[in-house]
C-alpha cells in the first residue's frame, strides 16, 4: 500500500484546499490495509470517490484519503432479477452503460453520473423522482463495510439494523464502503419525454407544481434568483416521463471540457443577469413537448467536463436547503428576495419538491418539501454573510441543509436539522473523520 | 467498434494490469471469448466476473506464472484445444524495475531483462507457431517508448522492451510477405496512470489513462502497425529524442 503526499485533491467547490495523504488501493482485500496503524501514523482516514460533493464532506485535511476509483469491478449482474452488484468505486454511469441495454437503470440518479456508487450511498441522492422513487438507499439490499475495529462486513437492514441506518447517508464515516449490491428498475425506453412549463412568479410555480408533480416521474424547476419585484420567481419547469419506444441506446462519454479556471471576475452581477436572462428565453422557447436522451434530461451539466471551473480559482459554495411544504412558499419568496437584492445569484438555482418517503438513513437529507438548490461564487466574507442570512430563514421555517452541498453550516445548525447525528457518532468508526464531521459533530 | 462475425477468442498475459483490464473490458463490450492468465488467481478471479458482468461471451481463467513458464507451446496447445482457435494474443505483462538498483545488482537486472524480455519473446514465439499453422491471428505486444532510445534514467528496462520491440518488427515483417490474415503490433506506449507507476508522481499532459490506451489498443488489433505509438504524439516526441544529436541527448537529464 503506497501512501503519498498530495495538495491536489479538491471537492467540487474547490473552496478547501488543503495538503492530504492519498492511498489507492486497487483491489477490496487492500482495505483492510488502509487502517494499519503503522500506515496510519496517528492520522485518521476517509474514502473519497469521484469528488462530487461541494464543501468538505469529502475532506479529510490534514489526513489521508483513500481514494476509491481503482475499485470499479462489476461483482454480479442478473439482467432478468435487475440486482446488480459492484465495487464502491464503480461510477453510476459506467453502471447505466453497462445496464441500459438491458432495459434496466437505477431507481433514481442526482443531477450528476459522475458519482461512485460508495459516495451514492454515503449521502444518499436524490434525484427528480423523489416523489415516486424516494432517495438511492431506497434500493439499497446490501453492502460491504471495512472498519479498523473489526472484519469486513456484510450489512443488510435485516442482519445489520443500526449500521444500515447509519451508513445510509452516513458520510461515509462508518467504515469504508467496499461493494454495494443495488436492485435495479425496468425501463420502457432509455428516451424520456419531456414537457418545459415557462414560470412567471414564485406563486406560478406552486400552482404548476401541485398540477404538474403527480403527471411526471421526474420533475424539476430551474429559478432565475436574479430577477425581483413581480418577477421573483420567474423560471423554467420541467417534468418527464419515459417515453415507451423501446429503444434502448446508453449514453457515451466524452463532450467539452472547461479546459481552464476561469478568472474570477468572469462572473458579475452583469455576467449573472445576462447569462440568467439568455437561459430563461432560450429554455422558454422550448416550451412544450419534446423527447431527448436520459442523459440530456437528468444530467444536463455533464456535458460540460469541469463546470465547476467557471467560478474561478476561488471556488464557489453551494446552498442546498430542504423546507416543509407549510412554510416552504414564504420561505422560499424570502430567501430569493435575498439573493436577488445581494446580487450575489447563482447560475444555476433548483427548485424542486421532495415526497413523503423517508430516507432510510439518519442523516438522509430528503424529507417531504421543496427543496432549493443554489451555488455561489465564494467573495469571501460577504458570501458567508448571504448564507448566514438564508441559514436563519431555513432555520425558522423547519428545514435543513444538505450536508454533501456544504462547506461551512454552523454545528448547531446541523444538529437541529439532524437529531440522530449522535447515534451515527456512535457507530462511526474511530478511525474515520471528514472535514465536514470535525467541523459540525467533533468540535 | 468493430463488426466481428463471430465471437473472437483473444488470450490475454498479464491479464491483471491496468492496461489488460482495460483492454479487455473493451473485448468483452464487443461479447469476445477472452482466456485470461496471470500470477494472482484471487486477482485473476476478480478481473473474469467483471468481465463476463460486461459481457464476454465466455471467460476462462488460467492462474500462471508467466515468466517462469517453460513450456509454452503446451500450454498455448491446450487453450486452444479447451476454448477453441486463438484469434489474438495479447501480451501485457512486465515489469518496470528500479534503474540504480539494476546498477548494481545484477539479479535485480536479471529479473527486468527475463520477465520483460526472454519470458515475453518466448510466449511470442511460441503462439506466432500457432497462429502460423491456422494461418491465421494477431500477435500483440506491450511494449515502450522506453526502448527507441537509451536513457540514464531507464536504460535496463529500455533495453529489454527494446529487444521484445525488434522481436514483434521482425514477425511483422515476416508476416507481412506471408498473409494478411497474420499480424504482429508492437505497441509503444508512453506514461500511463496504472498500479505500475503508483510510486511515481503524476500530472501533465504527458500521463495517459488506460482506457485511453485501451481504445488505441483495440482498433490497433483490427489495423495498422506494426509500430503504434499511443497515445500517437509519443512517435514525434521519441523521433525528436532519437534524432538528437549526442553533444546535446549528452547535457539533458532525461
Amino acid at each position: 500500500m503506497i501512501v503519498h503526499s498530495s495538495d491536489s485533491i479538491r471537492s467540487w467547490g474547490g473552496v478547501v484546499k488543503a495538503h492530504h495523504d492519498v492511498t489507492s488501493p486497487n483491489r477490496l482485500r487492500d482495505l483492510q490495509q488502509v487502517f494499519h496503524a503503522d500506515l496510519r501514523d496517528g492520522k485518521t482516514i476517509l474514502a473519497h470517490g469521484l469528488g462530487r460533493s461541494y464543501g468538505d464532506s469529502c475532506l479529510n485535511p490534514d489526513n489521508i484519503v483513500v481514494k476509491m476509483r481503482g475499485l470499479d469491478r462489476f461483482i454480479a449482474f442478473d439482467p432478468q432479477s435487475g440486482v446488480l452488484r459492484a465495487e464502491a468505486g464503480v461510477s453510476l454511469g459506467e453502471i447505466m452503460q453497462l445496464v441500459v441495454p438491458h432495459g434496466l437503470f437505477l431507481h433514481t440518479t442526482p443531477g450528476t453520473r459522475f458519482v461512485t456508487l460508495g459516495g451514492a450511498v454515503a449521502n444518499d441522492v436524490h434525484g427528480k423522482n423523489h416523489h415516486v422513487s424516494g432517495s438511492f438507499g431506497e434500493q439499497v439490499r446490501a453492502f460491504g463495510l471495512v472498519r479498523s475495529d473489526k472484519s469486513e462486513l456484510t450489512v443488510t437492514p435485516d442482519t445489520e439494523p443500526d449500521l444500515f441506518r447509519a451508513t445510509i447517508g452516513g458520510l461515509g464515516l462508518t467504515g469504508i464502503i467496499s461493494w454495494v449490491e443495488i436492485q435495479l428498475v425496468k425501463i420502457s425506453s432509455s428516451n424520456i419525454e419531456q414537457e418545459i412549463f415557462p414560470i412567471r412568479t414564485l406563486d406560478h410555480f406552486f400552482e404548476v407544481m401541485e398540477e404538474n408533480t403527480p403527471r411526471f416521474e421526474h420533475t424539476v424547476a430551474w429559478v432565475d434568483c436574479t430577477a425581483r419585484g413581480e418577477n421573483l420567481g420567474r423560471g423554467i419547469f420541467t417534468g418527464g416521463n419515459w417515453s415507451q419506444d423501446g429503444e434502448f441506446v446508453p449514453h457515451s462519454n466524452g463532450g467539452p471540457n472547461m479546459p481552464v479556471t476561469a478568472p474570477g471576475f468572469a462572473l458579475n452581477p452583469l455576467t449573472l443577469k445576462t447569462f440568467n436572462s439568455l437561459y430563461h428565453w432560450r429554455q422558454a422557447s422550448k416550451e412544450g413537448r419534446s423527447t431527448c436522451a436520459y442523459a440530456a434530461h437528468f444530467h444536463p451539466l455533464d456535458a460540460i467536463q469541469n463546470w465547476n471551473r467557471i467560478y474561478g480559482v476561488k471556488g464557489f459554495f453551494q446552498y442546498q436547503s430542504i423546507i416543509p411544504f407549510e412554510t416552504a412558499r414564504e420561505a422560499t419568496r424570502e430567501m430569493l428576495g435575498l439573493i436577488a437584492n445581494s446580487g450575489q445569484g447563482s447560475m444555476l438555482a433548483v427548485l424542486k419538491t421532495l415526497g413523503d418517503i423517508p430516507g432510510r438513513g439518519c442523516l438522509s437529507f430528503p424529507m417531504e418539501g421543496v427543496t432549493l438548490a443554489l451555488d455561489f461564487q465564494n467573495k469571501g466574507r460577504k458570501t458567508i454573510q448571504l448564507m448566514e442570512s438564508l441559514d436563519a430563514i431555513v432555520r425558522a421555517a423547519g428545514g435543513r441543509l444538505y450536508p454533501a452541498k456544504d462547506g461551512r453550516i454552523p454545528s448547531d445548525m446541523f444538529r437541529a436539522g439532524y437529531p440522530d447525528w449522535e447515534f451515527v457518532e456512535s457507530l462511526r468508526d474511530p478511525a474515520i473523520t471528514s472535514g465536514f464531521w470535525k467541523r459540525v459533530a467533533l468540535s | 467498434m468493430t463488426n466481428l462475425t463471430h465471437a473472437q477468442h483473444y488470450v490475454i498475459l498479464g491479464a491483471t494490469s491496468g492496461i489488460a483490464v482495460a483492454t479487455a473490458r473493451r473485448l468483452a463490450q464487443q461479447n469476445c471469448k477472452l482466456t485470461l492468465l496471470a500470477r494472482n488467481a484471487d486477482a485473476l478471479q476478480e478481473v473474469a466476473s467483471d468481465l463476463s458482468v460486461r459481457g464476454a461471451s465466455e471467460v476462462n481463467s488460467i492462474p500462471s506464472d508467466l515468466a517462469a513458464e517453460k513450456d509454452q507451446a503446451s500450454v498455448i496447445k491446450s487453450i486452444s484445444e479447451q476454448h477453441g482457435q486463438i484469434d489474438g494474443m495479447l501480451i501485457f505483462y512486465g515489469i518496470l524495475g528500479d534503474q540504480s538498483q539494476a546498477e548494481t545488482d545484477i539479479e535485480h537486472a536479471r529479473s527486468i531483462m527475463h520477465v520483460n524480455f526472454n519470458s515475453a519473446a518466448e510466449w511470442v514465439l511460441a503462439g506466432a507457431q500457432t497462429m502460423e499453422a491456422q494461418g491465421s491471428g494477431v500477435m500483440l505486444a506491450v511494449s515502450s517508448v522506453a526502448g527507441d532510445r537509451g536513457r540514464r534514467s531507464n536504460f535496463v528496462y529500455g533495453a529489454s522492451k527494446a529487444g521484445l520491440s525488434v522481436l514483434m518488427q521482425g514477425l511483422a515483417h515476416k508476416w507481412a510477405a506471408k498473409s494478411s490474415k497474420l499480424r504482429a503490433v508492437n505497441m509503444k506506449l508512453g506514461f500511463v496512470d496504472t498500479p505500475m507507476t503508483a510510486h511515481i508522481e503524476k500530472g501533465g499532459p504527458l500521463w495517459a489513462q488506460p482506457d485511453d490506451i485501451a481504445k488505441v489498443i483495440e482498433k490497433a488489433l483490427t489495423k495498422g502497425g506494426p509500430n503504434v505509438y499511443a497515445p500517437w504524439f509519443w512517435r514525434w516526441v521519441m523521433l525528436a529524442i532519437r534524432v538528437t544529436p549526442g553533444f546535446v541527448f549528452n547535457k539533458v537529464n532525461l
